[in-house]
């Protein structure tokens, strides 16, 4: 039986806003998109921030949308989810996603978010606009864009890590904060 | 040529474009997970715009948001209309974004980078 007042003290404790555990469907980001603005807009949030925020939601969900590996829990059942919390901090919002995908994609995603993490403000511009034009885009729509806009947007480095949970698959979480005070 | 009339939804644009006028206006939100799917109909009626353009094509872009899916189908969208200035017509292209916001600022500025069509910058305020 899980202790859902363990839970709900630890959500506390981070400062946990919103959470969501389960498949990502077109609906539910619809939904999370509207709770958040409408949350930010009762907390008066300055609109930049607000549009940051919103901005790296969107591309935050859209990844897990569209990347999340189906896996076999056990025999009968597959699953198809993620994670995902939004907390708050001192004129900040961090964004926590985790979701599941196949280890044999893990080298090559982790590359391109190390070179991501390699680059500076200014060669993320240049790499945003080569990737842009010269990129076909995935049948996902995805053209790799995505990452690179975080790391734009939000200023840092992006924060993540891979776990290898079972035969062949790991979890891949992703740890970013949007602050207010950045100027660029 | 037939006009082309979207009211905008919580994840894609209102989208105006006159072919007798030569106006074209992209405005609100363009978020949709699938946006190749959105932006098909329009690059395709662009396609069909640069055959027989106005001497004048004005575009107007104020957008809100973008996501990056959406960000591939505008530059599509950009290229068409470089394609047209190339060929003697004049093309502008006003980018709009709110005050303050400069990663919209600086998206117009990505893209007037790329093609080679002047843009304007405006600034509105909220």
């Amino acid at each position: 039986m899980i202790d859902i007042f363990d839970l709900y003290n630890r959500m506390e404790a981070n400062n946990i806003m919103l959470s969501f555990k389960g498949d990502i469907t077109d609906d539910l980001m619809g939904s999370i998109l509207q709770i958040m603005e409408s949350r930010m807009n009762d907390k008066n949030e300055e609109p930049k921030l607000r549009k940051k925020v919103y901005n790296v939601l969107v591309e935050c969900l859209q990844n897990l949308y569209h990347h999340i590996d189906e896996v076999e829990m056990t025999e009968s059942k597959s699953e198809r989810s993620a994670i995902f919390m939004i907390g708050l901090g001192e004129n900040s919002y961090s964004i926590l996603t985790g979701n599941y995908i196949k280890t044999e994609k893990v080298a090559g995603f982790r590359s391109r978010l190390e070179k991501i993490n390699s680059l500076s403000q200014d060669e993320l511009k240049s790499y945003y606009k080569e990737m842009l034009n010269n990129e076909q885009m995935s049948d996902k729509g995805g053209a790799g864009l995505g990452m690179i806009d975080i790391a734009r947007k939000t200023g840092q480095k992006l924060k993540y890590d891979f776990i290898e949970v079972k035969d062949g698959y790991s979890f891949f979480s992703l740890n970013i904060k949007v602050e207010s005070h950045h100027n660029f | 040529m037939e006009k082309i009339h979207y009211d905008g939804t919580p994840k894609t644009p209102g989208v105006e474009f006159d072919g007798d006028k030569g106006e074209l206006r992209l405005k609100g939100r363009s978020i949709p997970e699938n946006s190749i799917e959105f932006y098909k109909p329009l690059i395709e009626w662009l396609d069909e715009y640069v055959n027989k353009p106005q001497g004048k094509t004005t575009v107007n872009i104020q957008l809100e948001y973008f996501n990056t899916s959406s960000s591939k189908c505008l530059l599509d969208l950009f290229k068409k209309l470089e394609h047209l200035s190339k060929k003697g017509n004049e093309v502008i292209v006003n980018w709009y974004y709110e005050e303050d916001d400069e990663d919209m600022l600086e998206a117009g500025e990505d893209y007037q980078s790329i093609i080679g069509v002047p843009f304007k910058m405006i600034e509105i305020q909220e």
